[in-house]
């Protein structure tokens, strides 16, 4: 319990800085903060709305400290102000339309590549020295240098536009709305299917090669080692012994890696206009539209928040000495 | 010297090496051989041919040119970038893991925050309203990526202050700056050298990736504009796979040689790994698959 309190005390303190770091960001920039802010709707709104804009952003003639309280106020009724690039549709309502889209393909791909580059992992160190064991990971290794959304464009151009295998952008059909259908359910599976590849082939090396690492320093130890003298198979050694040690680390890994993991799904979404956050904050940049932009900041912080939260929940379950109040 | 001559003789760190020396001369010299990457020289989207290697952009420009010209800014930044994050990192964790206490925690409490925040976004925010160019694209990866290595070096200087030669060091009243530098900092030399590499593998891709969200100087040519440039003159659509694929492998390339470098820098510096690595290859010249079991070989 220890354990989880002080990660969930270092995820409020976080959460709480950021929240803060956006209040003070418009401020700190050169001349009149909320004329940055809010330049780009000069001429095009009228003074109220632009008035209602400030007051999102707690914009006032009031003292600092009662303009930090205003946002934050507004900011926990969900209050991120009003967004350019989509007028006038709210910045939060505009945030909830791509987040689930984010969630899915980011989730799936973080899910299959874990799941496969560990297993690959354990595979490789247990047969090390292998024909896989000596290709398998230079080759991973440069899969891994080129860049997510290189990656992306190469894959969208060969297999999307040359082969015409996989549609070219979008999470769905134009001609189907969304409904809870099988056939719909295979639409979005199919245009998640490519991003969600291009993802895994770029993250699946580096989790096969921290776990085999970690499989090889495990396999050295003494108890692998009586295990195998007491004739156990080799499947039970592998997986029941030796595995289940050497994940520890990766696990850990897996919640460093997933601020990582959301920006290259970003800069896939942008390159497959799949409809993400990512690709929201393409037409926020394009737009210069500076509340919608702080809005995903907030957003995609507080989720990859959440998500290490869940992955230190995961580790309690797996490591009994974190269990114990020691 | 010693040390680059180790890595010479590595096989993968030597051809990592060989690839990052290439890649340093063509941004150094390469400029100097090639058109003028800006100028009009072509008709738009010609695909690769005898007059233009790698073909023209979507502006009519030498594809080629551009690669070549966008390699020096590029790597510039990712060097600059690079070598303070490391700098930062390192002070700070040196600290941190040296001083314990309340400094500790309060080091420490800020690494995990910059660890657990994601990066793009927050360095997107921050370029949005600084004005585009190398400098804001600089300012905001050395914010994002010295957590890392601080990380790193501070679980290092934690492990090396246990270390008796410390305890004596201290028993013997030697000053704290002494003891960090003298006795702690030169047994990292290789750890920091494969944070300046990872740092630089960073670099690059944030720095390209930013870049081709259209946030860097879009005048100019680096291999980030490269790329923005080919995707906003619809490159995919059109099907000048030429406009995207030179840079692209151009950024993998280098970054690929760097992994590579500190596989060797690994290997030299961990002399367990280097022996088996060795042991291996002899064993497979003798014939034998190695394994988990320790083979005996009759010379």
């Amino acid at each position: 319990m220890r354990y989880l309190l002080s990660r969930l005390g270092l995820y409020v303190v976080a959460g709480f800085l950021s929240i803060t770091f956006n209040f003070f960001l418009p401020r700190f920039m050169p001349g009149d903060p909320a004329a940055a802010l809010f330049g780009r709707f000069q001429g095009r709104l009228k003074p109220e709305a632009l008035d209602a804009l400030r007051h999102a952003f707690g914009f006032s003639d009031a003292p600092f400290l009662s303009q930090y309280f205003s946002y934050l106020k507004e900011l926990f009724q969900g209050n991120l102000g009003v967004s350019v690039a989509y007028f006038p549709a709210p910045v939060s309502e505009v945030i909830m339309s791509g987040l689930g889209w984010t969630m899915l393909l980011a989730g799936v791909s973080v899910l299959i590549a874990f799941v496969l580059g560990t297993s690959l992992g354990v595979l490789l160190a247990w047969r090390r020295g292998s024909v896989w064991d000596t290709t398998l990971p230079p080759l991973l290794a440069l899969l891994g240098a080129f860049p997510y959304f290189w990656t992306a464009m190469a894959l969208l151009f060969f297999l999307g536009f040359q082969m015409g295998w996989f549609p070219l952008r979008h999470a769905h059909s134009a001609h189907l709305s969304p409904e809870f259908s099988a056939s719909f359910a295979w639409d979005v599976w199919v245009h998640l299917a490519l991003p969600a590849f291009t993802l895994v082939l770029t993250a699946l090396g580096g989790w096969m090669l921290s776990m085999r690492n970690n499989m090889i320093s495990v396999l050295g130890t003494d108890y692998i080692t009586l295990a195998r003298a007491k004739g156990l198979s080799e499947k039970r050694v592998m997986w029941a012994y030796a595995a289940r040690n050497a994940l520890l680390p990766n696990v850990t890994g897996l919640g460093m890696a997933l601020g990582f993991v959301v920006s290259g799904a970003l800069l896939t979404e942008i390159i497959f206009s799949y409809p993400g956050v990512g690709y929201l904050m393409l037409q926020a940049i394009r737009a210069q539209d500076y509340p919608l932009m702080q809005g995903l900041f907030l957003n995609i912080t507080f989720a990859v928040l959440l998500a290490n939260f869940l992955v230190d929940i995961a580790y309690q379950f797996l490591d009994p000495r974190t269990r114990s109040d020691g | 010297m010693n040390w680059l001559k180790q890595l010479t003789i590595n096989r993968k760190s030597r051809f990592g090496l060989f690839c990052l020396a290439a890649m340093v001369l063509i941004a150094l010299f390469g400029p100097l051989l090639v058109h003028d990457p800006l100028a009009y020289i072509a008709k738009p989207h010609e695909p690769p041919s005898t007059d233009h290697w790698f073909g023209t952009t979507g502006q009519g420009q030498d594809v080629l040119a551009q690669t070549v010209v966008g390699a020096g800014p590029t790597l510039w930044v990712a060097f600059i970038v690079s070598l303070i994050s490391t700098l930062i990192g390192a002070g700070l964790g040196l600290l941190s893991g040296f001083a314990r206490g309340r400094t500790d925690d309060l080091i420490n409490l800020l690494i995990n925050i910059f660890l657990v925040v994601p990066g793009l976004p927050l360095a997107v925010v921050i370029a949005a309203y600084l004005p585009a160019g190398p400098i804001t694209i600089a300012a905001v990866l050395i914010l994002t990526g010295w957590a890392w290595t601080a990380r790193v070096i501070r679980a290092q200087t934690y492990t090396i202050s246990e270390k008796d030669f410390v305890l004596a060091a201290k028993v013997v009243g030697e000053p704290s700056w002494r003891i960090l530098w003298i006795e702690i900092l030169p047994n990292m030399g290789s750890l920091l050298t494969s944070c300046f590499i990872g740092n630089t593998v960073y670099a690059i891709g944030a720095q390209v990736g930013l870049e081709f969200l259209g946030l860097g100087d879009i005048s100019t040519v680096t291999w980030g504009t490269n790329l923005y440039w080919a995707t906003n003159d619809s490159a995919l659509l059109i099907g000048s796979w030429w406009t995207f694929v030179p840079t692209g492998l151009s950024v993998a390339l280098t970054g690929f040689a760097l992994t590579l470098l500190t596989f060797g820098v690994d290997e030299i510096t961990n002399p367990g790994l280097a022996a088996e690595s060795r042991w291996r290859r002899y064993l497979q010249t003798k014939g034998i698959t190695p394994s988990t079991h320790t083979p005996v070989v009759r010379s």
